[in-house]
């Protein structure tokens, strides 16, 4: 059966689109989460669209560089303003990624041509084609190699900002490198995942790693397998129930997070 | 810390007209104080007088007007001066998926955490065992008593011979046992290292028992020196009332 799945083109280069994504969503979900920036990824996602409105006014013919700068831009001015503390970090996410969002949708909406976006929104895994494949392994092997270089002082952020600070950590570059690096992936994996389903794919791995998990290794094993295992299985199950793939996987995960919520607490 | 050596008195930071502003508002200023190493000074003051401001002022969390600097006053040389700091508290939930081995690498190591090595490993027991917190290190840190978590960021604070050890609040949410405890080891570090302790408390007790040097703060210096003499002096009883007869 996986050999009549498999006859096909589009579900191979779906299937290693997904050994590349999901993995690389889950890894630095792992961080997203423990840096309680959930927010955050669901906001970048959401002003993902302002990236193309903005490529589609310039004319720019590779839409990408929009998005991936745009989100930079965001994700920075985003960090600024949380410094300053004046506001809490869920409302100037929120005012940020609904504004962004707003503006989006008026540009692509101009002349009823939205249709032409509105894939995005659930994204779409089986329309990959072979050469885009190449930018997401190497997507996956650079963001990989950030993630690792960067863990210890994520780690440490996470647990006393001026603790790491003692330490020698430079707090503030660490953590605009790592929202400059999230933008990036979500920037360059929405059209394939889905503004809708992003953020899903980068908590809920790691929030049912968390269930069990008493230390980091384990954390990050777990949450890589999770990752995997419901990017495949979702993808086959897509395939065979006839759903769109990205909604079948968060379910998936999804439903583990429940069952190692369930026994996490015995 | 491995070696143990006797303090020697000649090292000294000086803290040198340091100032705080929050916007326009002045949170410190004024702020002049030597501490020689071997010594333990605490920091006392009622909420809000800027004691953990201080804190923070000389880790260089928050920019600050005035000096800090660190001489040798043998040879009058000015050195880079290294801190070790246990913070008052720590975010951690119950399910955060760290241990300790994981706590501790992330702050001071560059190996990155999840590839677990040997030698770290050694490095890390080692500086427990100072603390009698060696065999925490594969504990989860969510699970760890207030005691505990204190002894494992003690022992991460001093891992690196520090010359100067700042505690902010250490104490809160541990029993008297371990309070005793805690200060008894405090005591023990100011002996046995070449470091200097500055130490922010609330427990007024504590800080005349072990204290060598008391600060009573608010905004700026109002009264320095043994806990006798701050205790005794008219700021102390307009602060804290007439509770104290040191």
């Amino acid at each position: 059966m996986l050999k009549d799945i498999f006859q096909y083109e589009f579900m191979k280069n779906a299937f290693l689109a997904i050994l590349c994504i999901s993995p690389l969503l889950g890894l630095l979900g792992t961080m997203v989460v423990q840096k309680r920036m959930a927010y955050f990824s669901d906001a970048l996602g959401h002003c993902a669209l302002t990236g193309v409105a903005i490529g589609v006014i310039l004319s720019l013919s590779d839409l990408n560089i929009a998005m991936v700068i745009f989100g930079w831009i965001f994700a920075l001015i985003l960090n600024r303003i949380r410094r300053k503390k004046l506001l809490s970090s869920d409302t100037v996410i929120s005012v940020l990624a609904s504004a962004g969002m707003a503006v989006g949708l008026a540009i692509l909406s101009r002349n009823g041509t939205f249709s032409n976006y509105s894939a995005m929104l659930v994204g779409d895994v089986l329309s990959i084609k072979r050469s885009e494949l190449l930018w997401l392994f190497i997507l996956l092997l650079f963001g990989t190699g950030f993630f690792l270089y960067f863990l210890n002082s994520l780690t440490a952020m996470s647990i006393h900002e001026t603790l790491a600070k003692s330490s020698n950590i430079r707090v503030n570059l660490v953590e605009d490198i790592f929202s400059m690096l999230i933008a990036t992936v979500v920037m360059l994996s929405i059209r394939w995942v889905g503004i809708l389903l992003i953020s899903a794919l980068f908590i809920l791995p790691a929030a049912a790693s968390r269930n069990i998990s008493e230390n980091m290794r384990e954390y990050t094993a777990y949450t890589i397998i999770f990752s995997l295992f419901s990017g495949i299985l979702g993808l086959v199950l897509s395939y065979m129930v006839n759903i769109a793939t990205g909604p079948v996987i968060v379910m998936i995960a999804a439903v583990i997070f429940f069952g190692t919520y369930i026994y996490g607490k015995k | 810390m491995r070696k143990i050596i006797k303090s020697c008195g000649l090292h000294c930071i000086k803290i040198h007209d340091l100032g705080v502003s929050f916007d326009d508002k002045e949170v410190l200023k004024d702020i002049n104080l030597h501490i020689h190493c071997g010594t333990i000074t605490a920091l006392i003051g009622r909420n809000g007088a800027g004691k953990s401001t201080l804190i923070r002022a000389i880790i260089g969390e928050i920019p600050h007007t005035g000096e800090i600097s660190f001489r040798n006053t043998e040879d009058g040389k000015i050195r880079d001066l290294k801190m070790g700091y246990v913070p008052q508290s720590i975010n951690i939930e119950k399910n955060t998926p760290l241990d300790v081995y994981d706590l501790i690498t992330s702050f001071k190591y560059k190996s990155p955490v999840v590839f677990r090595s040997k030698k770290i490993e050694e490095e890390i027991k080692e500086a427990l065992t100072e603390f009698d917190a060696a065999d925490l290190i594969h504990e989860s840190i969510g699970t760890l008593s207030g005691g505990q978590l204190q002894r494992v960021l003690l022992s991460m604070a001093v891992m690196d011979e520090p010359n100067l050890l700042l505690l902010d609040e250490p104490v809160s949410g541990i029993d008297k046992n371990g309070m005793d405890l805690f200060y008894e080891k405090i005591s023990k570090l100011r002996d046995h290292h070449d470091l200097a302790v500055i130490l922010v408390s609330h427990d007024l007790d504590y800080v005349l028992k072990y204290a060598d040097n008391v600060v009573l703060m608010d905004k700026t210096v109002l009264s320095e020196g043994s806990a006798t003499k701050v205790y005794n002096s008219p700021e102390f009883k307009e602060v804290f009332g007439e509770i104290y007869n040191a």
